[in-house]
């Protein structure tokens, strides 16, 4: 029971207590062995001598100690931080628990989601340091061998180091730039968490709530970012209709069909509140524009509720805002519940034309819902055709192929 | 810390500018190179003579081959560079940006080895 109890409070703290060992240090891999000696320590002393007053501190102290022991033993000419130098040379460490460790976290955030670093890097070396996940979790939400997630974030930490990406949060006339870069990768997460419905879902680390703990993150440290609420908001509004989206034997189940008695209520209060205080702030974005869309879907409360009206002038708004054929489509798709299913065919099939979504399965699928609700069946069937050629997601096939065989 | 600026243009684009607008582009390079020498970060630094004057020469098996062209042919051409001396990859990367070729061209940065720097 108490080794539970220490293990929750020593992931908890965790991720404070790297961020600012890693700014104290100035070195990934330094910091990380050190927070990992700490840990060790933790769990080996506390259960005797009982928790300390200040984890977090106790921590960050037994870190430093640790940190300046592996120091010590390193080739005299590897040049150090200020701050590690200083501590050598008084024999000592100051004790940890400095007021600034939000800072730290947010540092870090703004430094592992540096644009000089590849994506994929930035997502593993977010999830590895903020969210504490081990390296072997990463691999396994990613579906990769995990010395090639190792090599990433060995060679990530390697050009932080060496091509010296500052670890700080960028000045005022860089902040809006980076920050689009920082939710970016954040909603990646959240995506790769969300597409993941078939069956290896049980062994995928949930990338969903490690994703929505980064959004918050940055809200309660960036206060004031509208955009920053925008994509809470709608990753909490995306996750609340998660337990519905699948059927047991893993299927996808489309928006229309699902039991929205399933959804959870508390995940749409919450988006919903957030997406209000963004939206109060009168700085609109692609991020809110969405979130509002998912918070329309989930406000009716059955499906011909929906107010389509107005997500199809939302998805307008979208497209003036951040054009691209996806988003198009996505219009399209809401143009037809709005107008009829005509006004939405018109638009796909000059979508279809212009052959900037060749190759992506969702647009024929997308065609051979309207075809099929206009009574069209055999043009329908040839889309599904086109559909299921394209489509590599097998719960998304299996979809596909129950709609055709309805066609009958 | 000292880091590379390498600028890549197409020399094309350079050979079919009018010449007031060559004027203007060797004014702004003269203006962003006082300012990097005005900021104390400036270390060294060239134009080179288009790519069709390099040489490329590789020795193996203890011979000497030397062929005409650059080592990759490629639609950019490394066309100059500046070594800069600044805290860090941030600041390296906002010099990178003011240099005139930015706006057309590619500027790669990258840090120099530690013992290359005195």
């Amino acid at each position: 029971m108490l080794a539970r109890a220490i293990d929750q409070l020593v992931r908890r703290e965790g991720p404070r207590v790297l961020a600012g060992l890693i700014r104290w240090s100035g070195d990934f891999d330094l910091a990380e062995e050190a927070f990992q000696a700490a840990c060790t320590q933790a769990l080996e002393a506390w259960p005797r001598r009982g928790l300390p007053e200040r984890p977090g501190a106790w921590l960050t102290t037994v870190g430093r100690r640790r940190a300046l022991d592996l120091v010590r033993r390193r080739p005299p000419d590897v040049p150090l931080e200020p701050a590690l130098s200083e501590a050598l040379a008084a024999e000592a460490v100051e004790p940890g628990g400095t007021p600034d460790v939000e800072d730290d976290r947010l540092r870090l955030l703004f430094t592992v989601c540096h644009p000089a670093l590849a994506q994929p890097a930035q997502i593993a070396l977010a999830l590895r340091t903020l969210c504490g996940l081990t390296t072997g979790e990463i691999a396994r939400a990613h579906l990769e061998p995990e010395p090639t997630t190792a090599q990433r974030l060995v060679r990530a930490k390697r050009k932080i180091a060496e091509a010296r990406i500052p670890f700080e949060v960028p000045p005022a006339d860089r902040l809006a730039e980076r920050l689009d870069g920082v939710l970016s990768t954040i909603y990646l997460v959240f995506n790769e968490g969300f597409s993941a419905t078939e069956g290896e879902s049980w062994i995928r680390p949930d990338l969903c709530a490690e994703a929505i703990r980064l959004g918050r993150l940055v809200v309660e440290l960036l206060p004031g970012e509208a955009e920053a609420e925008g994509l809470l908001a709608l990753m909490l509004l995306h996750d609340a209709r998660r337990p519905a989206r699948t059927a047991e034997d893993g299927t996808l189940v489309p928006l229309e069909e699902q039991d929205r008695s399933r959804w959870d209520r508390g995940l749409i209060d919450e988006g919903a509140a957030v997406l209000d205080r963004a939206v109060a702030r009168g700085a609109p974005g692609p991020y809110q524009l969405q979130a509002a869309i998912a918070a329309l879907h989930v406000r009716a409360a059955r499906p011909e509720d929906t107010d389509w009206p107005q997500i199809a002038a939302l998805y307008g708004a979208l497209l003036r805002h951040s054009p691209s054929p996806i988003v198009e489509l996505n219009a399209a798709a809401a143009v037809a519940m709005a107008r009829g299913p005509e006004a939405g065919l018109e638009w796909m099939e000059r979508l279809d034309r212009s052959g900037m979504l060749a190759g992506y399965h969702l647009l024929p699928a997308a065609q051979a819902d309207l075809l099929r609700r206009l009574g069209r069946a055999d043009e329908a069937r040839v889309a599904y055709g086109r559909a299921l050629a394209l489509v590599r997601h097998p719960a998304e096939r299996r979809f596909l192929e129950r709609r055709l065989a309805a066609l009958g | 810390m000292q880091y590379i600026v390498l600028i890549y243009g197409s020399e094309k684009g350079w050979s079919s500018m009018s010449k007031p607008q060559v004027e203007q582009m060797y004014a702004e390079y003269a203006q962003y190179s006082q300012d990097l020498a005005k900021a104390g970060v400036l270390r060294a630094g060239s134009e080179l003579k288009p790519a069709s004057t390099a040489t490329t020469v590789r020795v193996r098996g203890g011979k000497r081959q030397v062929t005409d062209g650059p080592f990759a042919e490629t639609k950019e051409q490394l066309g100059g560079y500046y070594v800069i001396e600044v805290p860090n990859l941030e600041s390296a990367l906002d010099w990178a940006a003011r240099c005139p070729s930015a706006r057309d061209g590619s500027i790669e940065v990258r840090p120099l080895a530690q013992s290359a720097q005195g």
